[in-house]
């Protein structure tokens, strides 16, 4: 568990991708199995336990300390794990959070007891030094002065990651917690925080399933894609994965008959390409404002299917999707775009996200929400992978494959016929009349595919290009603020703005979205200091700040597109809103009125 | 003002001796304020950090350290007048008696103790209680009301030891000879402090310095701070330091400056660093955690040896500690004064005039 603690935390402070790499790859270089195989399925997300979740971290923490400080504390750090980590109360005999004491605590004595983070700076520039090894051993690595390994809080008992994951797979529901205590109590922060995040399952220390398995893959010299492909047939520990990068056993058999290819990505197109670009290499389709996926469907020896959803990252988000998943009932796999549609029309995004990160679902979604897939590429057709064949190939078969799958929840996206690029402007600029007839509401521009591309993984370039439509601009007034979790922690950094609109009494301003990005660094410290200077009213995490005609902060706020809502005063509901500029010159009376955005709802 | 009654302490109410305003603190009977955020005709300061204090006050009362080091920062011409403060000595303004005590803060830092009529407040302005080999330790001072900060007022900060910290950056320099360490440190106290407790550690290379860092530097040595052999960074030479310590301000890390180093180790010293978001915002490496403001605990421990009944916070995280004051049956209120280190950067950038190394 030291030794992944320590990973964990090195990896949370090291801002190059490649000094990542080494530390990950040497990681697992040197960590015994199983234990390496866990810390990879902990970076992977393949470790999910049934009954170790949040929740039951939080009742901990409320036994041990003040509802309130615990509150003001999360809501400062921005991070679960890390504020539990920090003030889990060092010594169990002594849980109040209330200690006097002038600094002696069992916490201060604890720190001495860590192992200096410069001993992993070493891992990150020399990786491939061996002896003597840059992670501390279990007992708790270097021993400082002081350190009394009997003491509370200090590293004992060498708890392995591999015990803790049985131990969290394995517990009931009643012995968990107590469990879990016992091992917050003998670990130092750093492992509280580690067991932490392995818990509640977001590592968020910069690191993705992918990078993990690049280095991964970099232990036996290959391509991650390498792994990808046997990858959705394996299992933590991943003992034959590393028998195999290490040269002692054969490819392991991607025996999952539906596995997760990486998909091809898009280049946003830039104004100078057209003119280097011909228009007849190019075939063009919708950009449908839905969620990218990847429908597998294989079937085992013994005859029995296996479906899988994926999202564009490998997620498998099958269970949201009982409805498509019922649908694919040939073997192959599909590129293409997740909808909702109803009355033979594609519902906006708002409809669609009815459906979005949902455990079950019920009949009466199926019903009012029923999910569809909008196919534009085929990537396996029956048994043969045809990712290699050019776009002009591959679309003939999913031609084939479409209408021999025969299913109402799955259809082509339509190409859209052009001449030129003036042609193509056009019918991006009113999809409507260009074919996408009914849907258009739920098109966000348009897609441009070279012909001749095979499938790649990744973002190749010169093959896929999207061309979105261009964003719609509004100028909002600052209302409130909200402090930011993760990477933004301690900043206040997500924005309630709101535009005018008359009333009897005269002019308010209502509230119309929120947004948390579209500025840079340098910006948001900005936006921090207005938010800390103009504050007049302090409601828990949220700020007011100043928002009348003559003081306050105009926003320019870039939007995709608006949808009515009942949730919002204002009736409005915005896509994807972003801080496009930040308008410090403009007075806020200057800023737009409601009627400018309800010109853009759809009739 | 003058009071024309002659008042007893149980018809004085504190708000009649303190009370905050958009300025700061102000004390009506002396017509005074305490680290005023915007000029005023009198000024107490208690420390010389560019967020407490400011210049172009008419009259400025502080230590003489302060003093110096507010005309080191601003120019001979910050105020008009100027007296200074002898530590302990009390100095009397209309009916009001003034007391500077010190505060273990930066060189020169004190708290202020305010007294009439038997009422006592102490406005103790940043302070810590760990040793400090470069300014004189908080002295705690028996009150009625104690008006604390609380720039680390949440249970999730608890500081381990500074040279524990100055130990992991030793530990560093030794594992990687060719590598430049970079720390960043506020250019008033923390850096003088960092220098002092290296040198404590017994490490007697000459440490490398940030223009911005050298003027303040000189004055802590000047008044007998152990920070041993000090150089300034050479633009040109940068390369050659493969190995060395640099200390420069936070902002300067993350320059273009810091990176003509050889493969540099970029360090921050800061309380903050005990939470690995704001390390990471600021793209640290190597985190030490090292504050001149007290932590959790030790903002508890000073506000029961004051034995004051009532407590005010002024900055940082104010609702919390009053929080805490509440739930150990102690009156207190947050003032939530504006203009003291943000909550973002409780300490304070370095003054204009430092800004060009």
């Amino acid at each position: 568990m030291n030794r992944f603690a320590w990973l964990l935390d090195r990896l949370a402070y090291e801002p190059r991708r490649n000094a990542k790499l080494a530390l990950i790859a040497d990681y697992l270089r040197t960590t015994p199995d199983p234990d390496r195989g866990y810390a990879l399925a902990a970076m992977t997300g393949g470790l999910v336990f049934q009954n170790a979740k949040a929740g039951l971290i939080r009742a901990l923490i409320a036994e041990r300390t003040d509802p309130v400080l615990f509150a003001l504390s999360y809501d400062y750090v921005g991070d679960l794990s890390e504020t539990v980590a920090l003030m889990w109360p060092s010594s169990p005999g002594n849980p109040s959070p209330l200690r006097g004491g002038a600094g002696v605590g069992g916490e201060k004595s604890e720190r001495l007891a860590e192992i200096p983070a410069v001993s992993l700076i070493r891992a990150a520039s020399h990786p491939v030094v061996r002896p003597p090894s840059p992670y501390p051993s279990p007992q708790g690595g270097r021993e400082e002065p002081g350190a009394a390994s009997s003491e509370p809080g200090h590293n004992r008992p060498p708890l392995t990651l591999t015990e803790v994951v049985a131990g969290l797979r394995n517990s009931g529901k009643t012995e968990l917690p107590r469990l879990i205590a016992s091992w917050l109590d003998a670990l130092d922060e750093t492992g509280r925080w580690a067991l932490l995040k392995l818990i509640t399952g977001a590592l968020r220390i910069g690191v993705s399933a992918r990078l993990a398995k690049t280095a991964v893959a970099s232990l036996g010299g290959i391509a991650p894609d390498e792994v990808e492909q046997v990858w959705h047939g394996l299992e933590p520990p991943y003992a034959e994965l590393f028998a195999w990068l290490e040269g002692r056993a054969p490819r392991p058999e991607a025996t999952d008959p539906a596995p997760f290819r990486p998909v091809m990505l898009s280049h946003a197109i830039e104004d100078g390409d057209f003119d280097k670009l011909d228009p007849s290499a190019f075939q063009a389709e919708w950009k449908w404002d839905g969620i990218r996926v990847q429908a597998a469907s294989g079937t085992r020896p013994d005859g029995t299917r296996v479906t899988r959803l994926y999202s564009r990252t490998g997620e498998d988000i099958g269970a949201s999707f009982p409805d498509i998943l019922d649908a694919l009932v040939l073997d192959g796999a599909l590129d293409g775009e997740l909808l909702v549609r109803r009355e033979d029309a594609v519902q906006s995004f708002n409809t669609l996200q009815q459906r979005l990160n949902r455990k079950s679902v019920t009949p009466k979604m199926l019903i009012e929400y029923p999910a569809h897939i909008r196919a534009y590429d085929l990537l396996v057709d029956g048994e043969e992978d045809i990712r290699e064949l050019p776009l002009t190939e591959r679309r003939k078969r999913l031609e084939a494959f479409i209408s021999r799958l025969a299913s109402p929840v799955v259809d082509l996206s339509p190409p859209i016929p052009f001449a030129d690029w003036d042609a193509l402007a056009a019918a991006r600029a009113d999809p409507a009349s260009a074919g996408a007839g009914a849907d258009a509401e739920a098109v966000e521009g348009c897609m441009l595919k070279r012909l001749d591309s095979p499938y790649l993984p990744g973002r190749p370039k010169g093959y896929w290009y999207k061309w979105k439509r261009d964003a719609r601009l509004v100028d909002c007034v600052l209302m409130y603020a909200q402090r930011g979790h993760g990477k933004r922690s301690s900043f206040y950094s997500d924005f309630t703005f709101g535009v005018w609109r008359a009333t009897p009494e005269g002019d308010e301003l209502v509230p119309v979205g929120k947004a948390y990005f579209g500025f840079t660094d340098e910006e948001l410290v900005e936006l921090d200091r207005f938010v800390r200077r103009n504050t007049l009213n302090r409601f828990g995490p949220v700020r007011e700040v100043t928002h009348e005609a003559g003081s306050g902060l105009v926003l320019e706020v870039a939007f995709e597109g608006l949808q009515r809502s009942t949730r919002h005063k204002s009736g409005l509901a915005m896509r994807f809103p972003r801080i496009s500029r930040i308008r410090w010159d403009k007075p806020p009376g200057e800023a737009d009125r409601i009627e400018a955005l309800e010109q853009l709802l759809p009739a | 003002m003058t009071l024309a009654r002659q008042s007893t302490r149980q018809n004085w109410r504190p708000s009649d001796l303190l009370i905050p305003t958009p300025a700061g603190l102000y004390c009506p009977p002396a017509d005074i304020h305490i680290d005023p955020v915007r000029p005023v005709a009198r000024a107490m300061i208690t420390h010389g950090h560019s967020d407490h204090a400011r210049a172009g006050h008419g009259a400025v009362l502080a230590t003489r350290e302060t003093l110096e080091i507010m005309a080191l920062r601003y120019g001979e011409g910050f105020t008009n007048s100027r007296q200074v403060a002898e530590p302990g000595a009390v100095t009397r303004i209309g009916l009001v008696d003034f007391r500077f005590v010190p505060a273990g803060h930066v060189l020169g830092s004190a708290q202020i103790v305010v007294e009439c009529n038997g009422l006592r407040i102490v406005a103790s302005g940043d302070y810590k209680r760990e040793r400090d080999p470069t300014c004189a330790g908080f002295e705690p001072v028996p009150c009625d009301i104690f008006i604390t900060e609380a720039t680390f007022g949440l249970p999730v900060f608890r500081h381990p030891p500074a040279h524990a910290e100055v130990a992991k950056l030793l530990e560093s320099v030794r594992l990687f000879p060719e590598r430049t360490h970079i720390v960043g440190a506020y250019s008033l106290g923390k850096a003088q402090r960092v220098m002092a407790l290296i040198r404590e550690a017994g490490y007697d290379r000459p440490i490398y310095i940030h223009g911005a860092v050298a003027k303040l530097t000189e004055f802590y040595e000047a008044e007998g701070a152990p920070v041993g052999d000090i150089r300034p960074v050479v633009a040109a030479e940068r390369k050659a330091l493969g190995g060395e310590i640099v200390i420069c301000p936070p902002s300067a890390i993350q320059d273009l400056w810091a990176r003509k180093f050889p493969d540099p180790v970029t360090a921050f010293a800061s309380g903050w660093m005990r939470v690995r978001a704001r390390a990471r915002q600021k793209g640290v490496e190597l985190p030490l955690i090292i504050s001149d403001h007290a932590d959790w605990d030790h903002l508890q421990a000073t506000i029961r040896e004051t034995g004051a009944g009532e407590i005010w916070v002024t900055h940082g995280e104010a609702d919390a500690l009053a929080h805490w004051c509440g739930t150990v049956g102690l009156k207190a209120k947050p003032l939530h004064l504006v203009g003291y280190g943000d909550e973002g950067e409780a300490e304070p950038e370095a003054a204009p005039s430092e800004a060009n190394p």
